[in-house]
């Protein structure tokens, strides 16, 4: 293996750009090589994982944490691919298993045409050089009885980089390409801040010059100002290196500046799956709505309708019947609580060019005003224009979600939860907008 | 939108968007490093920060002082202190106990007339070889077999794990009396031995539950996602992290057995009567108490008691200085 | 350099009073130039270094700063929880409802402390007793500070576990802190500090480690309850969205100093310190896609070695002759309003280039 900089990236193609609003990953591939178009560059097919619940006196397995439950999407080549879901939809699980970092209980991962699955364990240590993950925390991702040198150099030295000298320079051109200094290699990770911890964080995935990293949550832990510092730097590595990013977050802000396309999971399934632009314009899922609805957005002209939806997030030991999402629907109730939504599975369809939704009422979210900005003359600077009169709907019909009826949720759910707080609906919600400042 | 006149500060650039003008720092990586430097704190190896943090505990130094006495004593005092354990030169005074403390004998003597500190001294060395050995068995054995369950898991660990239990269930202090008359045959080797192999259970155990729990941390996880081999990750970046709770245990398990071994010489199971230690020093000084002669049981005794104390309190001073949560 | 000390006093701002005289009786809180500094075996951290503001009845005030920026020691400070030594309260007032807190005797602060005035914290866990149930606890406030029997304890703790909308409140009564998501858990957090009647509520990041549908809920609830009982609200946040959406006016802190203080709206649209702009303008958002994110160079100071002068000056694209060697005042600008800032303040020498970096800076703070 070459030093890092002498060799490019393995795809000798220049990144899709970021920078057209509404990119389609079809209009990703002519840019391209030919055999780049062929094939996507990660394929995750059914991907499955279930955890072990024990439970009673002997351990005994009393059930599964379904963490993903059938989870297929392409990523092209040079493409960023953002994952937001809440803390429990599995987005991180989703992430460690197509890294095989944990066994998936079934479905495969294909990178670059090789059935992940099918690999012996050491002709996979050997391809974790193509894929790499960069880490939430940057003070429990970095060894602290470690020097900077052997952070990132254990990759290296396991990857077959015998060689000190060679080593040592592929380690300080990584330092170098995050922006850190290269005489840094003798130090420890505590002599460093956050935001200098997480570039170590990525150095080390980028010493290895991999194809595919996943980004799990990698600004999360960061004060804004760093937060900038590094999604910068990283859209920065994919100019350079032609990286392709699974970029995991549950700060959609985060996901909606850095990402082409958009998975947005609940319970371990992908729920709605588009470009970015056109699923922050046009999303065809009410919980892809409430989770935009729910952010906290500096601008005002950005806001939405705020919806707050009721209870948490069922346990994946025991999802709801029916689509796992129908006990906190909004659309569910405004629609008058239809039978199929407890008793049939949506899958994850086609509702337009390159957008998938699984939901039964997909096709009737355009009528619901939640789904517009609250001053939609902004979101014409953003992106594609729409009517004012949207926005003047969306705050006439205030107090349009019905209040939730307390019986409703638990009725439906099969079984009651371990965590015994899923589900149900803390009634004295109201549907108000909550901000006296706006 | 305004003239400005004014060059844009070093490293930003302005450009227009759809919100303003705005300064877009567009050289960052060089930018930040130079200013990274500053912040950065000093840099100091992990040994040297937990060395600081060890200095803050006045009394674990006391006690490395202590401890680090108490060894030279044990390694130079038998050369330099001019009394041979072996000869027998009668008592002086009139106490068939011992002469009592005086300047040519600061501890006074025993029954024989024995230099009682030179006895001291002698103990010092037997005392801190089988402390310190015992010691160093006990961590090897220990780690090795903690590491192994902790990284095999699995059946591996199970079995490991049950043997270590017997041993927590069995009455260890009869298995070491019965051991020490069976084979100790009164010598310094087979003590380091019988307590060595009988302390391990505690450092196996510990070193088990610290791998369980660092098996989960994402540097683990980024070792394994670089392909560092398993073996590697248990030695390599597990093992350095897991060693601070064990120098801790290891010192209270000399301390113990520093203890254990004046205890088991004390029931004369343990060092045979040729030799001393502060065990049997203490033994047989017992017998001859009724004419008063504290100083024979009192400076062994209190050897032992200073030593273990300081002991502990070194191992209270390192719990400090190797957790790396603790901030300076 | 040598006596910019002298020259510039601190703590300029109009609506501080001078010490020990009470502040207006519409004011129920009043920092003023709070000093909590720690020390430590390296030397002494200025955390919180000449902080003043204050909190009308009825408001919601947002502090608002970056990780050591030393928003959340002036908060335990005011609700006098910190640990001395390390901290030291080195010098300030905390007037609080007409009487100055900071010399309270420790018996009458606890008097205080969970009545009239309570805390929310981040990690509800940590400061939830995990041996208690939920029920027993917020009983044992309310007789604390009431006065009250077991009885009447209890039905006001039913009454609070209803008021923050947990289902099945006489279930969860008698459950315990691990038992419940962490959601509920931050629901009976805010049960607990409103047992009381608090006046005032401070909340220190009190939404940070919940997901944003449940963060959703529970800045609606804080800001139904607050209407509803017209207590006044310190919150504590990283998060400017929040700000935007929950406050009136903000205080922006940086570095163990207030940098700049005004309604929610002058802050978030027409900011004008350095900082707050490069802050709001580092928010990746819609809009900013394709576009780098606005970048504050470089890091937070260290806290042992702060820059002399204005502390932002060596992060700062607009620094000119006067900010590596004075520390500027936090001066009223409008009403309501301060900054602290050498592009606003007729520096003490080196004046020249003044108006043209002001201009420069208005520029990019109006469109921003």
């Amino acid at each position: 293996m070459t030093a890092m900089p002498d060799q490019p990236a393995t795809p000798p193609v220049p990144p899709p750009g970021s920078t057209a609003p509404g990119t389609a990953p079809a209009a990703d591939a002519p840019t391209a090589t030919a055999a780049a178009a062929a094939q996507p560059l990660v394929k995750v097919e059914g991907l499955v994982k279930y955890f072990p619940v024990l439970g009673g006196v002997l351990r005994r397995k009393v059930g599964d944490v379904k963490a993903l439950d059938g989870v297929t999407f392409d990523i092209q080549r040079g493409e960023i691919l953002g994952v937001v879901g809440e803390s429990g939809c599995g987005k991180t699980t989703l992430g460690r298993t197509m890294l095989y970092l944990q066994q998936p209980t079934a479905g495969r991962v294909v990178l670059e045409g090789e059935d992940l699955s099918k690999i012996s364990s050491g002709a996979l240590r050997r391809r974790r050089s193509k894929m790499q993950i960069i880490f939430q925390d940057p003070y429990s991702s970095l060894n602290p009885r470690m020097p900077v040198y052997d952070i990132i150099g254990e990759g290296l030295q396991a990857q077959g980089v015998k060689d000190h000298a060679t080593r040592t320079k592929q380690i300080e051109d990584s330092l170098e390409a995050v922006g850190l200094r290269r005489d840094y290699t003798r130090r420890y990770p505590h002599e460093f801040s956050g935001g200098q911890r997480q570039r170590i964080g990525i150095a080390r995935a980028l010493a290895l010059n991999p194809a595919f990293i996943v980004c799990d949550e990698a600004v999360s832990a960061l004060d804004v100002s760093i937060q900038s510092q590094i999604l910068n730097l990283l859209s920065d590595l994919r100019q350079e290196h032609g990286f392709t990013y699974l970029f995991i977050a549950h700060n959609l802000s985060v996901i909606h500046y850095i990402s082409d396309r958009v998975a947005v999971m609940y319970l371990g399934r992908v729920v709605e799956l588009a470009g970015v632009d056109d699923l922050y314009e046009r999303p065809r899922h009410p919980y892809t709505v409430a989770l935009m609805s729910a952010v906290p957005e500096v601008d005002a002209r950005l806001r939405r309708k705020r919806i707050i939806l009721k209870g948490d997030v069922p346990s994946p030991v025991n999802p709801p019947s029916g689509c796992h999402f129908h006990p906190r629907c909004w659309l569910w109730e405004r629609l008058g609580k239809p039978e199929i939504c407890t008793t049939a599975d949506p899958t994850l369809t086609s509702t337009g060019p390159a957008h998938l939704a699984a939901c039964h009422f997909a096709d009737r979210m355009a009528e619901q005003p939640e789904v517009m900005l609250r001053d939609t003359a902004a979101a014409a600077g953003g992106g594609n224009g729409a009517s004012v009169a949207a926005a003047v709907s969306s705050t006439a019909s205030g107090g349009a979600a019905p209040e939730p009826t307390p019986s409703a949720a638990p009725a439906s759910t099969p079984s009651a939860a371990p965590a015994s707080t899923t589900t149900e609906a803390p009634s004295a919600d109201g549907t108000g907008t909550g901000s006296p400042a706006a | 939108m305004t003239s400005r006149d004014d060059p844009a500060p070093p490293g930003s650039t302005v450009f227009v968007t759809g919100q303003g003008t705005m300064p877009v720092d567009i050289a960052a990586p060089a930018d930040v490093a130079a200013a990274d430097v500053e912040v950065a704190l000093e840099s100091l190896g992990q040994w040297q920060l937990a060395w600081r943090r060890f200095k803050r505990h006045r009394m674990a130094l006391f006690g490395l002082a202590f401890l680090a006495f108490a060894v030279l004593v044990a390694i130079i005092g038998p050369i330099v202190w001019p009394y041979d354990p072996l000869i027998i030169p009668g008592v002086s005074g009139t106490n068939p106990g011992g002469d009592s403390p005086s300047l040519a004998h600061l501890m006074g003597t025993d029954n024989n007339g024995r230099d009682v500190l030179q006895m001291v001294v002698n103990g010092a060395r037997i005392s801190m070889t089988i402390g310190i050995t015992s010691m160093l068995i006990a961590g090897f054995v220990g780690i090795t077999v903690g590491t192994l369950a902790g990284y095999f898991g699995g059946w591996v660990d199970n079995v490991l794990m049950r043997v270590v239990d017997t041993f927590f269930a069995i009455p260890l202090l009869f298995v070491i009396l019965v051991a020490a008359a069976f084979f100790g045959e009164g010598k310094v080797i087979s003590l380091v031995l019988i307590f060595g192999l009988l302390s391990w259970p505690l450092i196996a155990r510990l070193i088990r539950a610290q791998f369980l729990s660092l098996r989960e941390v994402d540097f683990v996880e980024a070792a394994r996602a670089v392909g560092v081999s398993d073996l590697r990750i248990a030695f390599r970046d597990i093992l350095p992290n897991a060693i601070g709770p064990i120098i801790v245990a290891m010192t209270l398990i000399m301390a113990n057995n520093i203890i254990l071994e004046a205890f088991v010489s004390y029931l004369n199971f343990g060092i045979s009567a040729d030799q001393i230690s502060w065990g049997n020093a203490l033994a047989q000084s017992q017998n001859y108490l009724v004419f008063g002669n504290w100083w024979w049981a009192f400076f062994p005794g209190i050897a032992i008691a200073l030593t273990v104390i300081a002991i502990n309190f070194i191992g209270d001073g390192l719990r400090d200085a190797l957790d790396p949560r603790t901030r300076l | 350099m040598t006596v910019q000390e002298a020259t510039v006093p601190e703590g300029q701002f109009e609506e501080v009073h001078s010490p020990g005289v009470p502040p207006p009786p519409d004011v129920l809180l009043e920092v003023r130039n709070l000093r909590t500094h720690f020390h430590v075996m390296d030397g002494t951290v200025p955390a919180v270094d000449g902080v003043s503001f204050s909190v009308r009845r009825g408001e919601t005030l947002g502090v608002v700063g970056e990780s050591g920026c030393g928003k959340s020691v002036t908060a335990l400070t005011i609700m006098r929880l910190l640990e001395i030594p390390p901290a030291e309260i080195v010098a300030g007032e905390i007037w609080f409802d007409g009487r100055e807190i900071l010399s309270l005797p420790e018996d009458q602060m606890r008097r205080l402390r969970g009545s009239a005035m309570s805390m929310i914290f981040q990690e509800p866990m940590t400061s939830l007793n995990p041996v208690l149930t939920v029920g027993e606890q917020i009983a044992e406030a309310v007789i604390i500070h009431r006065k009250a029997s077991h009885k009447e304890a209890e039905a006001r703790a039913l009454e609070m576990l209803k008021a923050v909308g947990i289902p099945a409140p006489e279930r969860r009564l008698r459950q315990y802190p691990h038992e419940l998501s962490g959601g509920m858990r931050q629901r009976v957090m805010i049960a607990l500090a409103l047992s009381c009647d608090p006046k005032l509520l401070v909340a220190d990041e009190p939404t940070t480690a919940l997901d944003v549908t449940i963060q959703a809920q529970i800045l609606d609830l804080i800001a139904r309850l607050q209407r509803d009982t017209g207590a006044s609200l310190l919150l504590i946040t990283h998060d400017l969205g929040v700000v935007a959406e929950v406050v009136q006016r903000v205080v922006v802190m940086y570095a163990g100093k207030v940098v700049e203080q005004g309604s929610v709206k002058e802050i978030l649209e027409s900011p004008k310190h350095p900082y707050t702009k490069g802050l709001l303008a580092s928010i990746p958002s819609r809009g900013k896609r394709g576009d780098r994110l606005n970048v504050i160079k470089g890091t937070v100071p260290n806290p042992f070695r702060m820059p002399v002068g204005c502390r932002f000056n060596p992060r700062c694209p607009y620094a000119f002759e006067p900010c590596a060697g004075h520390e500027p005042p936090l001066d009223q600008t409008g009403p309501d309003r301060a900054v602290a800032c050498w592009l606003y303040t007729k520096p003490p020498v080196g004046a020249e280039h003044q108006a043209s970096q002001r201009a420069k800076a208005d520029a990019d703070g109006s469109a921003a």
